[in-house]
């Protein structure tokens, strides 16, 4: 291969880095793009305050927004305590191959597909609620975060064991040596070290929680009101920009769910960045 | 201080029977209500198997169409994504200098992080605007989702390529170079041969992410019904959109069975994927595969 070909393919190699950077700050502008409409006269912050009433030529997001936030922060409620257990389970208190099967039952249930849990929610998890707290149609925010919990919990599980197995050996040794247990050593020593690991993990499973779909769509009710307890129906961001899709596109109703998106990127976008300050400090922190 | 040792033992053993029992459950519920619906009616209805292969007939009343549909999806979204996403993948991990490669990397991170229905939206958005644009004929199709697919596994492939080649010890790095190979020799004569199971084992995962989505493709031109797609730029239909779709549309049971058969064989798509990435490769990167 000569001298052109190397140079040629290079170029190659970085235009495909490059573009596929670049798509990432395009579809940002496209959102802002064709939600154009929105922004002038200062309207923007008006809609992420308003509530939704189309027939009053009220567009808001705020119920949506409060929706999101209500199931997505309910569920790790629900999935922090629950994931630390099982990570403690994984890691600390089962051993040999216990240990091993449990990890790679964890691994896989990082496979099941979204739309699983939302159909089998419907069928399973939304009469049982509604039964046991005789709530209504049982679609409710409480409905939904438990369903997300499942979603959520494999993915932080393996990153809390991670970050339980990146504590250097030596530290712990030392507990083992004068006479500690293993759940002492784990206690005293492995815990206070792998908080940045830990919090890492916490907020990328936040950002997957505020980003489902499927779940929220099918099983929170999807009622245009900003929840005001658990058992009340809610509407996400996500599940938002699904159901008013159908609209005419030229609507200041359909532009709205351009905001959703906007916001949805800039949310995420925000952990993203949280992510890598808190990985800068971890590295500091090992070395 | 025992106490609270036993405290978190014991509350580490409930964690676990809750999480797994919860998930047995999932599972076994499908499995106990579609079990009876599985079978190669579910699929190809009354049509003979070998005539809806053909294309010979139509295939009514099974999911033939939606299997079709999900299969030619995630070959094309593959097919945009890998290389793409693999050359994108060795340059960051061979040529990038340290700025350019941490301003990338945020790039990739921020990918990594959207959700998929805003990767939807973006999708339909390109679609309304080459409409506009360009030609009327141009609507939310196969094409449009695949493409917006293949943006949303893009970040998993690169970053499977690029940590697979970070991870190649010093020494296979220098053996070709010191006998004299040049840089691209050494990448596509060594390096990516020697970090193959790394990759192939994202770009596994990443067609499982393309089969399961339902966010992007319900934007992006899936329909409940249409058939066998004809081309790139016709609707088409698709599992997941089934399962969703029957969930909430369903008339008779019947229906309802299709659409717990039609999860099942979702459920074990996706399951088996999973372990071919496993079987090659033991630890799969799961930090790649963040993402709603």
């Amino acid at each position: 291969m000569n001298r052109t070909t190397e140079k040629g393919v290079e170029i190659l190699f970085f235009c495909s880095a490059f573009i596929s950077a670049l798509l990432t700050l395009a579809l940002f502008g496209f959102m802002l793009m064709l939600g154009l409409p929105l922004f002038a006269e200062g309207r923007f912050f008006s809609i992420l305050t308003q509530p939704w009433a189309p027939h009053l030529g009220q567009f808001g997001i705020h119920p949506m927004i409060a929706g999101t936030l209500a199931i997505s922060l309910l569920s790790m409620v629900f999935a922090f305590p629950l994931s630390l257990g099982c990570a403690i389970l994984i890691t600390v208190t089962s051993k040999g191959w216990v240990s091993r099967l449990l990890r790679k039952a964890v691994e896989m249930m990082t496979g099941i597909p979204t739309v699983i849990y939302g159909f089998v929610g419907i069928f399973l998890l939304v009469p049982l609620v509604r039964e046991f707290f005789d709530a209504g149609s049982g679609m409710c925010v409480l409905t939904a975060s438990l369903m997300l919990t499942l979603l959520v919990s494999p993915t932080m599980i393996l990153f809390f064991c991670d970050s339980f197995e990146r504590v250097p050996v030596a530290y712990g040794t030392a507990v083992l040596a004068v006479g500690g247990s293993e759940m002492q050593r784990f206690l005293h020593v492995t815990l206070p070290h792998s908080w940045p690991g830990i919090l890492i993990g916490f907020t990328l499973s936040l950002g997957r929680a505020l980003g489902d779909t499927l779940i929220a769509l099918m099983i929170a009710g999807n009622a245009v009101q900003a929840p005001g307890s658990l058992l009340d129906s809610a509407r996400t961001l996500t599940a938002h920009i699904a159901l008013v899709f159908a609209a005419d596109f030229e609507s200041l109703e359909f532009k709205a769910i351009f905001a959703c998106g906007i916001v949805l990127y800039l949310l995420t976008t925000l952990l993203v960045m949280a992510v890598r300050l808190l990985s800068g400090r971890k590295e500091r922190w090992t070395r | 201080m025992r106490v609270l040792e036993q405290a978190v033992v014991h509350f580490s053993r409930l964690c676990g029977i809750i999480l797994l029992g919860a998930v047995l459950t999932v599972i076994g519920y499908l499995f106990v209500h579609g079990w009876s619906s599985l079978g190669l009616s579910l699929i190809f209805g009354a049509t003979p198997p070998l005539d809806a292969l053909l294309m010979k007939r139509h295939v009514f009343n099974g999911l033939f169409p939606a299997v079709a549909g999900t299969l030619s999806l995630v070959a094309l979204a593959i097919c945009w994504a890998v290389p793409m996403g693999m050359a994108a993948g060795i340059y960051l991990a061979e040529y990038a200098g340290p700025k350019i490669k941490a301003i990338l990397n945020l790039f990739f991170d921020i990918m990594a992080g959207l959700p998929s229905i805003v990767v939807g939206l973006f999708g339909f958005a390109v679609a309304v605007f080459l409409n506009r644009r360009f030609s009327g004929a141009i609507h939310p199709c196969l094409l449009i989702s695949s493409m917006a697919l293949a943006f949303l596994v893009l970040p998993y492939i690169t970053r499977t390529t690029q940590m697979a080649l970070e991870g190649l010890p010093l020494s296979a790095r220098m053996t070709a170079l010191s006998l004299g190979a040049s840089r691209l020799q050494n990448i596509v004569r060594v390096l990516v041969p020697q970090s193959l199971s790394g990759i192939v084992s994202g770009i596994i995962l990443a067609i499982g992410r393309c089969a399961e989505d339902t966010a992007v493709i319900m934007l992006t031109g899936v329909v409940a019904s249409t058939g066998v797609p004809r081309s790139l730029l016709s609707h088409y239909e698709a599992l997941p959109f089934y399962i969703y779709y029957i969930s909430a549309q369903y008339t008779n049971s019947e229906e309802l069975a299709s659409g717990y058969g039609a999860a099942i064989i979702l459920l074990c798509i996706c399951l088996v994927l999973f372990l071919l990435a496993f079987a090659i490769r033991k630890r799969i990167s799961y930090h790649a595969l963040y993402r709603a």
